[in-house]
């Protein structure tokens, strides 16, 4: 059980404050989720190259690992962020790093890649866990975040969401699927990998297995509403969009506000009570079983 | 007249002040600022006095009422008025989930729109709408009164037991044993004396409302209508 | 003449007498079987446990003399006025309504006399309970019948049921024959309808807004009174895990062998967990979090005697509580009353129809003249020494294990007789170090 958020600015002359933003939204949602936290931010990208969010076992383990990288890939961008490094690689030498560092760096993960979106998360109060990467000296054009309440799957960074499958794709989910391990099994079988036993990262498989079989986001939401069961509210980025989904039952809790500015996502309304604006902000709960989607 | 501000004030001091006074207190009118989404401010008050809410609440907002009226200039998170026993409690904007959720009594008025599930399991409480009200309301309906001036959404009235519903919009569908019933003159009455107490003063029409309630098929099994179980 | 012997009639092990009854009724009626009571079969309980006595290492407590203390204090977590009871036995939540106010009053005076608690159940509280019982937990359902704040407050305990062992993911059931014109009252339901209830709470769903709801409940009784989360036994672990999380003071575990008035026959025998599997899981979760003792748990689901009582503590229970032994305390199945169970269609010992209202015994029914036959002070002294026998069959199993206070219980104290039974409470089998799926000796 969780806390989400989620934010998309309509108006460029926020996007320095995006960061800082998501970052009080975070820090509300502790109480739902005290356990762990994560974000994804969609920053600057520059074009032929693509971003690896790599996670190491410690400070120490990614600093290492990004020397070697960039000792191996010269002209590789990185960035440290405590555990966390982004490193940017020219896209057509993507497949060679990606078996280089499964190689050669076994204890770091790739949490996420794409061409603009970068993603955080570790286990800790979300405060602390959002200073640690420094979330609010980040800028970007949209951002999602999540504080979880570990419910059927241990309390480990692991667990954490938000999960990508695939190129600046992620996802953030509040609720409980009910039959995630059946679809686990069918997603194997159609070749996609799972790391943990977590029920969002099924939902998160699900997404990219159906936009690879050729739907567009919005159509990959709408049928997920058949396959996959339970109570869920689910906030997924892309890599100029964002979107919303709650199943049909809808008891999970969901707000967004809408102003010319923004459109922001929250699981309780006092994640929203200091964006700027809110008080003449459009408030509404989302309909359940409705795909919202917003696009630059 | 105490002016609470909860962001110096906390909220368990609020209440627990609140709790204290007798029902024969003077200190009946209270402003709140700056709830700001609070979870439960101002429940379980217990004498009748008036309180005024200025901004946005979180859930639970006036759970468990007595007596008191509360007036809450915003919108309301989930249940606001939630098991309400007695008294008056208004929401200016619009209410979330579960508003009025097992009311005994009482009236709640939201001016404008009530998420999915209002008035679920109401037993005895009125609630008035001004807008439309979302899926499943007046689910499992004991007693009381739900009126909505707007539409209702999916699954209306769902396993209805005792409850009265007036919708003066469009009903999207409606639930296991709910149906549609004449709209006699003692009904407009009923509906009338609902409005008044609400505020309403002759400015609503009750003929303009459709009357909903049970079937009572559902009352006792009869193996017939086990799929509506 | 053909004299070529017949082979001896046998009956089908998986279609047996049961089953295949249970066939033709369901083909008669068009309705799922209902009854009362709790997991009838055979699965693995306390009584695969054995306890190690003191011996050469371990020296026992004189009887009488030694203090072998039994109290425990619940809901220290969080409320101003923990609750403090003299023995680790509490009486389970079971509703006016499914039960008669004869019994409830039973259940009050007999509960009161030990220093103990008794619990709601899906109805409300009744003036007669609150007067009895001088320590009453009032629990929040669902369905919300008869909730109000003026009960809240004069509670000593609120408990927030999840579910129960018989029933984890079921709502309450009272059929027609037992809503009289009181128990329609107390609900807000019509007259003799089947009632039906709801199986989430109304106004929250998952552990994150039930937080909130604990902080609302918290807010309105001033923080004073401790509240309780009650599972029926499905996820132990997380459930243990998530119900401390969203701020509960006191965990009550509930196997499937714990009883219900009525529900679906499929529901009590299939869904849920023995009693056994569910308590070191939930005693894990605790430890984990580093919350064991601070927040207390309660187990209940098939404790006869002061055997299980002791086993429950033993392997890290707080305390436990009783339904169906308290209804047999007070003559619930009595042989006595064996010709009308046979009028009934049935036996002493098997009458579980209770949502019918028809017992004899004047527990489970609406019926003044049935009811009236259950004296409610008759009634309490039975309770009361039935708690008592409980206690001191703790005592002495504690007093035996080198134990001063029944709380000093601990797993080391245990084998198993099953493997089965080892490996759900994790403790050796007799005779062995072997803990199956511990360790490999």
């Amino acid at each position: 059980m969780c806390g989400i958020v989620g934010l998309f600015l309509k108006d460029s002359a926020l996007e320095p404050d995006l960061g800082q933003m998501t970052a009080r939204m975070l820090a509300t949602m502790t109480d739902r989720g005290p356990d762990s936290a994560g974000f994804a931010v969609y920053g600057t990208g520059q074009a032929g190259q693509t971003k690896l969010t790599l996670r190491g076992p410690s400070v120490a383990g990614i600093e290492n690992t990004v020397s070697k990288l960039k000792q191996t890939f010269p002209g590789t961008d990185a960035a440290l962020y405590d555990t966390h490094a982004v490193v940017a690689v020219p896209t057509e030498d993507l497949a060679r790093v990606d078996a280089w560092l499964g190689r050669e760096c076994p204890d770091t993960e790739v949490v996420g890649r794409g061409h603009r979106m970068e993603i955080f998360k570790e286990v800790g109060l979300p405060q602390d866990v959002a200073a640690r990467f420094r979330l609010a000296t980040m800028h970007g054009t949209h951002a999602i975040g999540h504080t979880r309440m570990a419910t059927e799957s241990a309390v480990t960074t692991d667990g954490a969401h938000p999960y990508s499958t695939g190129g600046d794709q992620c996802l953030v989910h509040n609720g409980s699927l009910s039959n995630h391990n059946n679809v686990r099994r069918a997603l194997c079988r159609e070749g996609l990998t799972f790391e943990t036993e977590n029920d969002t990262e099924v939902a998160a498989g699900y997404l990219t297995w159906r936009m690879r079989e050729g739907l567009s986001l919005g159509d990959a939401l709408e049928v997920s509403l058949e396959d996959l069961d339970g109570f869920y509210t689910f906030v997924v980025g892309t890599e100029n969009g964002f979107g919303v989904l709650r199943d049909g039952i809808a008891c999970k809790p969901a707000i967004m506000a809408e102003t010319n500015q923004y459109v922001a996502f929250g699981s309780e309304y006092r994640a929203l009570a200091d964006l700027p604006g809110i008080g003449l902000a459009k408030v509404w709960e989302p309909e359940p079983a409705t795909v919202y989607f917003w696009e630059r | 007249m105490p002016d609470i501000d909860l962001g110096v004030t906390p909220l368990r001091e609020l209440n627990g002040a609140l709790h204290k006074l007798p029902p024969e207190t003077n200190e009946r009118h209270w402003v709140i600022e700056n709830p700001a989404g609070r979870h439960a401010i101002a429940a379980g008050l217990n004498a009748p006095l008036n309180v005024e809410i200025n901004g946005p609440v979180g859930y639970y907002c006036a759970g468990m009422n007595k007596l008191a009226t509360v007036n809450i200039h915003g919108s309301a998170g989930v249940g606001v008025a939630e098991n309400m026993m007695s008294g008056f409690v208004h929401v200016s904007g619009d209410a979330s989930q579960a508003a009025g959720a097992t009311g005994h009594g009482g009236l709640l008025r939201i001016d404008g729109n009530a998420s999915s599930r209002c008035g679920i399991s109401m037993k005895g409480i009125d609630i008035v709408v001004q807008g439309s009200v979302g899926h499943m309301s007046a689910f499992m309906a004991q007693a009381g009164n739900l009126v909505v001036f707007g539409d209702a959404g999916d699954a209306l009235g769902d396993s209805i037991y005792e409850a009265h519903l007036f919708v003066r919009g469009s009903v999207k569908s409606l639930g296991a044993d709910c149906i549609k019933k004449d709209m006699s003159d003692e009904h407009k009455a009923a509906l009338h004396d609902v409005l008044t107490r609400a505020g309403f003063n002759g400015e609503v029409d009750p003929s303009e409302f459709q009357r909903y309630g049970s079937a009572r098929t559902l009352y006792n099994f009869n193996v017939d209508h086990a799929g509506e179980y | 003449m053909d004299t070529t012997p017949i082979t001896t009639p046998r009956k089908s092990a998986t279609f047996d007498d049961y089953s295949m009854s249970e066939i033709r009724r369901a083909a008669a009626s068009g309705i799922y079987d209902i009854r009362g009571g709790g997991a009838k079969r055979k699965v693995p309980h306390f009584d695969d446990l054995l306890f190690l006595g003191a011996s050469m290492s371990r020296y026992p407590l004189e009887g009488y003399r030694e203090k072998c203390a039994t109290d425990v204090w619940l809901g220290t977590r969080f409320a101003e006025k923990p609750i403090h009871l003299k023995i680790p036995v509490t009486i389970a939540g079971m509703s006016f309504g499914s039960l008669s106010a004869q019994a409830k009053e039973s259940l009050g005076r007999g509960a009161s006399k030990m220093g103990t608690s008794t619990t709601t159940g899906d109805g409300g509280m009744t003036e007669e309970e609150r007067g009895h019982s001088s320590i009453l937990v009032y629990q929040l359902l669902p369905s919300r019948y008869g909730m109000n704040p003026d009960d809240l407050r004069r509670a000593d305990a609120i408990e927030i049921v999840i579910g129960q062992g018989a029933k984890p993911g079921g709502g309450g059931m009272l059929l027609g024959q037992k809503i009289s014109k009181r128990v329609a009252e107390m609900r807000t339901l019509p007259e003799g309808i089947d009632q039906r209830s709801a199986c989430r709470h109304p106004d929250w769903t998952g552990p994150d807004d039930l937080e909130i709801k604990i902080q609302e409940l918290r807010e309105i009784m001033d923080w004073q009174k401790p509240i309780y989360i009650k599972v029926g036994a499905s996820r132990p672990y997380y459930d243990t895990a998530l119900a401390v999380k969203s701020g509960a003071d006191v965990i009550v575990l509930d196997g499937m062998q714990g009883g219900t008035a009525a529900t679906q026959e499929v529901f009590i025998e299939h869904v849920g967990l023995p009693t056994l599997g569910a308590i070191r899981p939930a005693v894990q979760a605790l430890q984990d979090l580093g919350m064991h003792r601070k927040v207390q748990l309660i187990v209940s689901g098939g404790i006869r005697s002061g055997a299980d009582v002791a086993k429950a503590l033993a392997l890290g229970a707080d305390a436990v509580s009783v339904g169906t032994a308290a209804l047999a305390a007070i003559g619930d199945n009595d042989p006595a009353l064996e010709e009308e169970y046979q009028r009934l269609g049935t036996t002493a010992g098997a009458y579980d129809d209770w949502h019918e209202g028809q017992c004899p015994a004047g527990i489970n029914t609406q019926i003044p003249e049935l009811a009236a036959r259950l004296d409610p002070e008759l009634g309490g002294r039975r309770l009361a020494n039935y708690l008592s026998v409980l206690t001191l069959e703790t005592q002495t199993i504690a007093r035996a294990c080198g134990k001063s206070h029944v709380h000093n219980l601990e797993p080391e104290d245990l084998v198993a007789l099953t493997v089965e039974a080892a490996a759900m409470a994790q403790v050796p089998l007799a005779g062995t170090k072997w803990i199956p799926g511990l360790n490999t000796e």
